[in-house]
């Protein structure tokens, strides 16, 4: 079987101004079908850059990265924007759900862009809410939510397309503990019962303690790369 | 495609009702533009139609010859100065022009009416019988003198509804009394029925109506016997007017027995003359019209523009989490597009019913007449949209060329 995601020699390199900045360097990273990885790093450590690069908003400046076998590199926008649409779910720090609009647009909005029956939109997002435990509040609006709901609304939003990738980018930043540990036991359920590959990145080490394997990155390229359970190490160690 | 159309639409107007006095305002523009143009454009047809009714009740297709200018020791006199047209003239006329329907003529002069203990100074036309048909007049009672009267210089009159009105008491019935014209005794026959005011402004109600017959020998005198104040004729249909025109021009040449150097001893105008004056008013009205409507739209398109660019900026990490959950550029170049052109087309549709109740208010306040033709609205309607895409186009696809990644991003 051939990993979900694979990275080679992935470079990102961005300009201000005079200033070359290499957020990536020959970054290599195998992940497999229904793996929960954590990917930890410091802050200018290029973690964000490579989510970008893997949810398919940014393209990496050289190097090679297939998604389920596609070459992503090259593709243009309306291309990566079906890959998004299709393949990816995203769960964003800040819910970043669209304001003024119920729970039930929210979490219809990927199936909207794809030209779905408003009746099957309707029906796919309400399903989606039921399984983050939102039954009964498709007509509230984000600001009627609790901070722990809006980060629900958003990860119903990401599986209602049954991605086969999920990304969590500091999911539970913005959150109390009880409500950490509420989406935290939501993404670990959906690994675990419906074999979603969940990306997590994250600076917290009790929320990575949820993956089953950590990815740290350091300088644009990846550190230690091991299990968490049994502190195996995979693949080579860089630097 | 539809469901997206469908529920885009359905956003634009949520989004565009979070901000309501934002969305006042922005239309505010195109309202008055809008407005503006279809309550001008009612006012002008109206106006338009009024004088063309004008126009027409002079009677339709309608030739006019005058006399011409006399000189005498070198001091020239005006139109219908000299005495060159007669009775003859016209009847040969109707002989040689087969164009011509019908030929008439008319002298007039303002004189003293009295009926009992009233008197009014009105206008008596001494006219041939085929005056009544080519000016189209009908009656209210009684009917038109005729061919034996003329003959027989038979006292009889038509008044105009004016003359009637000044010269009988409410309710008194004016066919069958007898009035006196310098002092002759007439039987009015018939009472006109009302025309208003001329193309020129005067009351053609005031009139009196006698055979030219009894008019040359025993009212209004005459230079020769024959000679007449104007000549009328007719053709059947309006095309062949100018044709006619030209063919009048060289039998009267021919019958006067003008040299080629000679200039005519006549002078004619048709409704065609009239008619262009008409035109040229009316085309500096239109052209007045566009210049209003084009700034107006313009400034209102400038707004829609305007606060569509404060929205894209407001809205851009909302425009990059729809990008991240699948929308192509298209979508979110679409829904863009779709707003502004909610704002224009809400805006004119506005616009559209205040031109029409200003239109309404004009006639129920000034009594002008309008007509509010459904072309302007539809002309309106579709400028509105057409204003929305255009000035909705470099808004939206701002929005659409946004980068995913730096729309996430924004603060």
């Amino acid at each position: 079987m051939s990993a979900l995601i694979q990275c080679e020699d992935l470079w990102k390199i961005y300009r201000l101004g005079d200033v070359e900045v290499q957020a990536l360097r020959g970054l290599n990273l195998s992940i497999e079908q229904g793996e929960f990885v954590a990917i930890m790093g410091a802050s200018g450590s290029g973690k964000s850059t490579l989510m970008n690069i893997l949810g398919c908003l940014d393209q990496p400046t050289t190097g090679r990265y297939q998604l389920n076998g596609i070459d992503v590199a090259g593709l243009r926008s309306d291309q990566l924007a079906d890959i998004r649409n299709r393949q990816i779910g995203f769960v964003f720090q800040s819910f970043n759900l669209i304001p003024r609009t119920s729970a039930l647009e929210n979490a219809q909005l990927p199936l909207f862009y794809r030209g779905m029956p408003l009746r099957e939109q309707r029906a796919m997002a309400t399903e989606a809410l039921k399984r983050v435990g939102l039954q009964g509040r498709e007509g509230h609006y984000p600001t009627q939510l609790s901070g722990g709901q809006q980060q629900r609304v958003a990860i119903a939003r990401a599986l209602v397309t049954s991605p086969s990738l999920l990304l969590a980018d500091e999911p539970t930043g913005n959150l109390d503990t009880q409500s950490s540990q509420e989406i935290m036991a939501i993404l670990d359920r959906l690994n675990k019962e419906q074999g979603i590959t969940i990306i997590l990145v994250t600076h917290e080490t009790d929320i990575a303690a949820y993956a089953e394997r950590e990815v740290v990155i350091k300088d644009g390229r990846v550190l230690t790369d091991r299990l968490t359970h049994s502190g195996v190490s995979i693949g080579q160690t860089e630097a | 495609m539809t469901a997206f159309l469908w529920l885009t639409m359905v956003t634009a107007i949520r989004i565009l009702s979070r901000n309501r006095l934002r969305a006042g305002l922005t239309m505010l523009g195109i309202v008055i533009g809008v407005g503006a143009v279809i309550a001008m454009v009612s006012i002008g047809e109206g106006a338009k139609a009024a004088v063309a009714k004008r126009v027409a009740s002079m009677g339709t297709n309608v030739i006019i010859i005058l006399p011409g200018s006399m000189t005498t020791g070198g001091v020239r006199g005006g139109h219908g100065g000299a005495v060159t047209l007669t009775t003859a003239d016209a009847v040969d006329l109707k002989k040689r022009i087969p164009l011509l329907s019908e030929t008439a003529w008319a002298k007039r002069e303002v004189m003293q009416i009295v009926n009992g203990n009233k008197n009014w100074s009105g206008m008596v036309n001494g006219i041939s019988p085929s005056y009544l048909t080519i000016r189209d007049w009908s009656y209210t009672s009684g009917g038109p003198f005729t061919q034996q009267d003329m003959d027989t210089a038979a006292r009889v009159a038509l008044v105009g509804q004016t003359v009637v009105e000044n010269l009988f008491e409410a309710g008194e019935e004016p066919v069958g009394a007898v009035i006196r014209i310098k002092n002759i005794p007439f039987r009015v026959v018939g009472v006109l029925a009302p025309k208003g005011q001329s193309s020129q402004g005067t009351d053609q109600d005031d009139i009196i109506f006698i055979p030219f017959s009894t008019a040359e020998r025993k009212v209004l005198g005459t230079y020769f016997l024959g000679s007449v104040g104007a000549l009328f004729a007719s053709t059947e249909r309006p095309d062949d007017l100018a044709r006619a025109e030209d063919q009048i021009r060289e039998a009267l040449r021919l019958r006067h027995r003008l040299l080629p150097n000679q200039d005519d001893d006549f002078f004619i105008r048709t409704q065609v003359d009239i008619g262009k004056v008409q035109e040229g008013t009316s085309e500096t009205l239109t052209i007045m019209l566009f210049a209003i409507a084009s700034v107006s739209l313009l400034v209102g398109g400038i707004g829609i523009m305007n606060i569509l660019l404060v929205s894209v900026t407001e809205r851009t990490r909302e425009i990059g989490v729809r990008m991240a959950v699948g929308a192509k550029r298209r979508h979110i170049l679409m829904q863009f597009l779709i707003e502004a052109v909610t704002l224009s087309v809400v805006g004119g549709s506005i616009g559209i019913l205040v031109g029409i109740l200003g239109a309404q208010v004009t006639t129920a306040v000034v009594g002008w007449p309008t007509i509010i033709s459904s072309d302007i609205v539809a002309a309106a309607f579709a400028f509105s949209v057409a204003v929305g895409l255009f000035f909705g186009l470099y808004p939206a696809n701002k929005a659409s060329r946004l980068k995913p990644i730096d729309a996430l991003r924004y603060e």
